[in-house]
């Protein structure tokens, strides 16, 4: 269960939600798509175009090349200690078979869309709740979609039921925007909301519907707009991963000289630990992104080099205040005072 | 015997915890009643496997009664009506009550059959308290719950009690800081682990405090001990603080 706090605006939020689709489309697996805001179909429409392996392989391929072919002669005179370490790699050079790659630019064809099974669930579309179940005790929008789930579920055999069915396949679930104020859950307007338990009792049943079943699933929440902290902690704790994802747009770190490059952060809260004592942790906190006419890349954050003339004073702790803010660790791993600065 | 054992985690995961003292029980020949409201149970099983242990021999031999919370959930939400003779330990979900009396007699039921086999003292373990007021259950309730577990198990049956919580020093869920605190103060034993005080770090994943209750009344007579820890995949290692094997 993948849990992603929304940007401000929710651009980039969609965008990866877009992915996460987009890359369900191009491995053949079932998606459900289920939204208050927009129309499936319409999000459908939408999903970023895969890049065909041989066009884009070639060009990693030339680009590391490149790369690999100049500073191999370099050695390094003055801080020779750092020549053993690797060599930061900010983006994957050397291609993995895990994932595509795809064209921001491009939409998804449409016959690659139609290739695929797809079971969408708009709220607005959707009957009214049957009297004849019993009662939940959770926002009636949230248990429409736990049924509906449900109901695809063991109706396609994605929870093994059906063991006529000799092809099992994966069912890929996004939920756009829960918790807004489209799905009746006055969570994100007000502190003390009428109803505060729906959201987590509904993330426990659909954890519940995942670990029973083949699927994966996202869902992107506007946190930013989630008064009540206590909430957001319970949530976290209901998640396997929680990532967020904070636009510099309007906020004053688009100019910042430190972020120029990229256009916001992803702060992990949380990686899952499954089926291990241990979580599978990668070496840096600081994640950043950036979206560039045909891709959208994660990577890690550089400060850039203080090539500045007049290197003041007040600079200089504006970047160890933000240097601060960068390393805040991740919960499945410990995080703690932030008092001592590396 | 009759112990309660509060595991406590902030900031950090301390499941780690649970999967120790499951296969401590188990292996010890204690019968086992494990509420396990988080993950599904081959997530149990593979880590208990790793560590020795199988789970599905131990619930076939009758030695460990395993409540998964999740397909509970699913089955009291989605089944068919419930059989009067066997309500689901989770009824509160559907609100026809508000207490966890049903879960309690679930774990009393449990515990106490020991036709047939003579195992060693019963053991509740609880992963993990913090999500049944996710669910909806009051504080009071969750409260009075593992009050009448203890009475049962510790003091009845002469068993002992586990239990995960979460908590954290700055956190805004009151409802969970008021369970955790009340806990803390009836606990016998405390294991707390948390993250490092100076931030992430790949060899040391963090501390644990150990803290033994000598007298209910007066907290100074605590015995509190602090090591840190790495988890590994199928162990994990202790050491004082500040000398983990790669600072040496």
């Amino acid at each position: 269960l993948v849990f992603t706090e929304e940007d401000k605006y929710g651009l980039y939020s969609s965008l990866l939600f877009k992915y996460f689709l987009a890359e369900g489309v191009v491995c053949g697996h079932d998606l459900f798509v289920a939204s208050a805001k927009e129309h499936p179909a319409n999000i459908l429409k939408e999903l970023p175009a895969p890049l065909l392996d041989d066009s884009y392989r070639k060009e990693l391929g030339d680009e590391a090349a490149a790369v690999k072919s100049e500073d191999f002669q370099d050695s390094m005179k003055i801080a020779w200690r750092y020549q053993n370490l690797p060599k930061m790699e900010t983006s994957p050079t050397t291609y993995t078979k895990f994932g595509h790659y795809y064209d921001v630019s491009k939409k998804m064809s449409p016959e690659l869309c139609q290739s695929v099974k797809l079971h969408s669930f708009y709220l607005h579309e959707e009957l009214p709740f049957e009297p004849k179940m019993k009662t939940w005790n959770m926002n009636s929008a949230y248990a429409r979609l736990l049924q509906s789930i449900q109901r695809i579920i063991s109706q396609e055999g994605f929870d093994g039921s059906d063991p006529q069915k000799k092809q099992r396949n994966v069912l890929r679930i996004g939920i756009q925007s829960l918790g807004s104020i489209l799905w009746g859950d006055d969570v994100c307007c007000s502190d003390a909301p009428e109803d505060p338990q729906s959201l987590t009792k509904f993330l426990y049943v659909l954890r519940g519907l995942l670990r029973k079943s083949l699927s994966a699933c996202i869902i992107t929440v506007p946190a930013h707009l989630i008064q009540n902290k206590a909430i957001m902690e319970r949530v976290t704790n209901l998640s396997d991963m929680v990532v967020g994802l904070e636009s510099f747009i309007g906020s004053e770190r688009e100019t910042n000289p430190l972020y120029k490059d990229y256009h916001g952060l992803v702060h992990v809260h949380q990686i899952p630990r499954l089926n291990s004592l241990i979580c599978d942790v990668s070496d840096t906190k600081d994640l950043a992104f950036r979206l560039k006419r045909k891709q959208f890349t994660i990577e890690r954050l550089h400060l850039p080099p203080d090539l500045s003339d007049t290197v003041s004073r007040a600079s200089k702790q504006d970047l160890a205040g933000s240097a601060k803010l960068l390393s805040s660790g991740c919960g499945a791993m410990a995080i703690g005072k932030k008092h001592l600065d590396f | 015997q009759g112990k309660f054992t509060l595991l406590r985690d902030t900031r950090t995961d301390g499941s780690f915890l649970v999967h120790h003292f499951l296969s401590f029980y188990l292996r010890a020949g204690c019968k086992v009643c494990f509420v396990a409201l988080l993950q599904s149970f081959s997530h149990y099983s593979i880590v208990a496997q790793k560590l020795g242990v199988s789970l599905a021999a131990a619930k076939e031999q009758g030695q460990l009664v395993f409540l998964e919370g999740l397909k509970s959930c699913l089955d009291l939400l989605f089944g068919e009506e419930e059989q009067p003779g066997q309500p689901s330990p989770l009824q509160f979900l559907s609100g026809s009550s508000c207490d966890l009396r049903a879960l309690f007699d679930f774990v009393r039921v449990s515990l106490s059959a020991t036709a047939g086999h003579s195992w060693k003292g019963p053991v509740l373990l609880v992963d993990d308290l913090s999500v049944l007021l996710s669910l909806g259950a009051a504080p009071v309730a969750v409260l009075d719950f593992i009050h009448y577990c203890r009475v049962c198990v510790c003091c009845q049956l002469k068993g002992n009690v586990v239990v995960l919580v979460h908590s954290n020093e700055d956190s805004e869920d009151e409802e969970n800081e008021l369970v955790v605190n009340s806990l803390c103060h009836h606990s016998d034993l405390i294991l707390w682990a948390e993250g490092l005080a100076t931030g992430f770090c790949k060899d040391v994943h963090g501390q644990i405090k150990i803290i033994k209750r000598l007298s209910l009344r007066q907290a100074e007579q605590d015995l509190v001990q602090t090591y840190q820890y790495k988890i590994q995949d199928r162990n994990v290692t202790f050491f004082a603080r500040g000398l983990s094997a790669a600072v040496l």
